[in-house]
């Protein structure tokens, strides 16, 4: 093996390490809104991402009926219609669900388990129990391959940079906004916020609907590499928290750092193991270091 | 007889007797054998029902992981029933004979070591107890000693069951796979499949249950209890004066985890095989609504809880096996969102003064303080928007 075989390996080891820090930062980041801003338990956080992807789904299946040229614009116009479609999904069980059980933290848990039982059973009897995967734009699919022996997916770099962009727009919005002003006025502390005239309410509900519009565009993204079926959700819903609770709740950044953390961990002992020994690795290096280290590793300085 | 009467009413015995009818007398006449034998699967989910509600009701402390406790019990008693199950004789096609089937299609040669110790029935029956409340205790202590609580500690249990199914897939020659163990049939030569054996299985299960009901009922009605109980609701005050919180809570979480691994056992016993389908999340959050829906302060209401929505469970998935999500759904959202005391809250909330009214007026106005054992007026008092 000549030196230039390894560094491509190398490459392609990182870009695949890369890609499934994409992918657990995009999962992550609606929870870490809504888990890491509000406290929010939201079970169903899984649920909301496979509304997106269902919602590509559906755009695809419409691009295809009403003229073949249109496969290859639809899926920009398809992620947006996945944050929104989310976002009043995620609308509507805040006013319906969620704000009941502000003071109850563990009890929302509950409830947002049975929502998601209540969704998958939703999506098997509705859109149908086997997995479906959109027809993709062919500018997605394929690899680029700058040298010999080098090859990066396309759709992995496309995560990647809905990813970046997302990641971008929720902390300029956190911390340049009126909405990320009032939002971290509201976390800090409640009764001062209501105090000084921000409604915290409303608040609380566009924060929640925002994370679940995030929700929907990792769903929408994640049809670029995988498959959706009913259950999908539900596969990335413990990953999403132990990110979002090892990063330090409170912290985006935090976020950001510990899916990067976990992401290469599991890609690097994935290429020396099995599949499922790295993800028991992984799994039990996040449990121990949270063990030693509950406030995750950026952990805010509030006196509690 | 008089002391015992009052024995009864200070630890509200009249409930638990009214179970042990129920589950020795009435059942066992009114179902037959194999239905009978269902009611017994469903009571050895129980054990981690009950043990939800010190550990969750009592002690504030949601754990989302019990099928660990569940399936660490029940592995215990499923890796000496499938050794003793695969004799030389009967495994003698094998390649390796005297060593469990799915080590040898998996092509390991020796019994690994950690399943030594379960080729004796008392050191299976120590495991089952110990190293459930061993993990519990590893878990618990490092997490309550750095005051970790509530949401927090839901994700972990959560993860480590996550980690343990994944485990117990991937390690397919050690453990038997996503198959599980199965053809578990004899305890020292005992055929635990035919019907005097699932009879006896069932009343071990019954009593069991209802020691460990009493012994939970006598330790909330103990020093401890009233701690746990001020702990949850005001955990600081507590604090200052001179408890050490963390040492309740791992005491409570240690024993939930010791129920749920005898319920594990029994489960197995009465089942004749374990896998991993019951240890994941799914199953562990299940455990939850049993204890929910019963009442998560009643330890008698939550028997009835896991007994009614296993039932359900069974009935949808034989008629109407797409509803059953549906109806899991609702029980979920209905149970937090109207009545978060479960069925032991509406007992106490609507029949028991009813009942009152009905047969003694003069107590109407008098408000019984001894009816609701520590039950909270309003949930979650001591959980603050701000302390998550």
């Amino acid at each position: 093996m000549s030196f230039d075989d390894l560094l491509n390996i190398v490459i392609m080891q990182g870009f695949a390490g890369l890609s499934l820090f994409a992918v657990l930062l995009l999962m992550g980041l609606g929870l870490a809104i809504i888990f890491g801003q509000m406290g929010v338990i939201n079970l169903a956080h899984g649920e909301f991402m496979t509304i997106g992807a269902y919602t590509v789904y559906l755009g695809s299946t419409l691009a295809e009926f009403i003229s073949p040229n249109w496969v290859n614009t639809y899926f920009p116009f398809a992620i947006v219609a996945a944050f929104l479609i989310a976002f009043f999904a995620g609308w509507l069980v805040e006013w319906g669900l969620i704000r009941h059980l502000y003071q109850r933290p563990l009890d929302t848990l509950l409830a947002t388990w049975g929502l998601s039982l209540g969704l998958q059973q939703a999506f098997r009897t509705f859109i149908g129990p086997k997995e479906v995967s959109p027809t993709l734009p062919d500018w997605i699919m394929g690899s680029w391959a700058p040298s010999e022996g080098l090859d990066i997916p396309i759709n992995g770099m496309f995560v990647l940079a809905l990813t970046l962009f997302v990641t971008g727009a929720v902390l300029l919005a956190l911390h340049r906004s009126r909405w990320g002003l009032r939002v971290r006025s509201t976390v800090s502390n409640r009764a001062m916020a209501n105090a000084v005239g921000i409604n915290t309410q409303r608040t609380d509900r566009l924060t929640f609907s925002i994370g679940c519009g995030i929700a929907g565009v990792a769903g929408a993204a994640f049809t670029t590499i995988g498959s959706t079926g009913p259950t999908s959700g539900s596969l990335y819903i413990v990953d999403a928290f132990l990110v979002v609770t090892f990063g330090g709740a409170a912290s985006l950044l935090g976020t950001v750092v510990s899916a990067f953390g976990i992401a290469q961990t599991q890609s690097i002992t994935e290429f020396f193991l099995s599949g499922s020994m790295a993800k028991m690795i992984t799994l039990s290096v996040v449990v121990l270091v949270l063990m030693l280290r509950p406030q995750g590793l950026f952990a805010s300085k509030i006196r509690r | 007889m008089n002391t015992l009467i009052k024995l009864i009413k200070r630890y509200q015995g009249g409930s638990i007797l009214l179970l042990t009818v129920l589950l020795a007398l009435v059942l066992p006449l009114a179902l037959d054998i194999f239905r009978l034998n269902l009611v017994g699967k469903y009571l050895s989910y129980g054990f981690v029902a009950i043990g939800l509600v010190m550990l969750w009701g009592y002690g504030g402390i949601l754990s989302l992981g019990q099928g660990v406790f569940f399936g660490l019990g029940g592995y215990a008693m499923a890796m000496f029933m499938k050794l003793e199950a695969s004799d030389p004789i009967t495994t003698k096609i094998q390649s390796t004979p005297g060593i469990p089937d799915f080590m040898d299609w998996n092509q390991i040669t020796e019994l690994p070591a950690f399943w030594l110790p379960f080729k004796s029935l008392p050191l299976t029956i120590i495991a089952i107890i110990a190293v459930p409340v061993a993990l519990a205790w590893l878990l618990s202590f490092s997490m309550f000693k750095r005051r970790v609580g509530g949401v927090y500690f839901a994700v972990i249990t959560q993860a480590v069951a996550l980690i343990l199914t994944v485990a117990i897939i991937g390690q397919q020659g050690f453990t038997g796979g996503v198959n599980g163990m199965t053809d578990l049939k004899t305890i020292w030569g005992w055929d635990t499949r035919d019907d005097s054996a699932k009879y006896i299985l069932y009343y071990l299960c019954v009593a069991l249950l209802i020691f460990s009901i009493v012994i939970c009922r006598w330790i909330q009605k103990g020093k401890v209890g009233t701690l746990l109980l001020a702990m949850r609701d005001k955990e600081d005050r507590v604090r200052f004066s001179g408890y050490d919180v963390a040492d309740f809570r791992i005491f409570v979480f240690c024993l939930a985890a010791a129920m749920s691994g005898v319920g594990g056992a029994m489960f197995t016993l009465q089942v004749g095989f374990m896998s991993p389908s019951f240890v994941g999340i799914v199953p562990s959050i299940e455990m939850v609504i049993y204890a929910a829906v019963g009442g998560r302060m009643s330890l008698v209401g939550a028997v009835y809880g896991t007994l009614l929505i296993n039932a359900g469970k069974t009935f949808f998935s034989e008629s109407f096996p797409d509803m059953w999500l549906f109806f899991m759904a609702a029980v979920f959202i209905l149970v937090t969102m109207v009545f978060p005391m479960g069925l032991a809250g509406l007992w106490e909330s609507h029949v028991v003064p009813a009942w009152k009214r009905l047969f003694s007026p003069s107590l109407d106005k008098k408000t019984d303080l001894n009816s609701v054992s520590g039950m909270p007026t309003k949930l979650g008092t001591g959980v603050s928007h701000e302390s998550i």
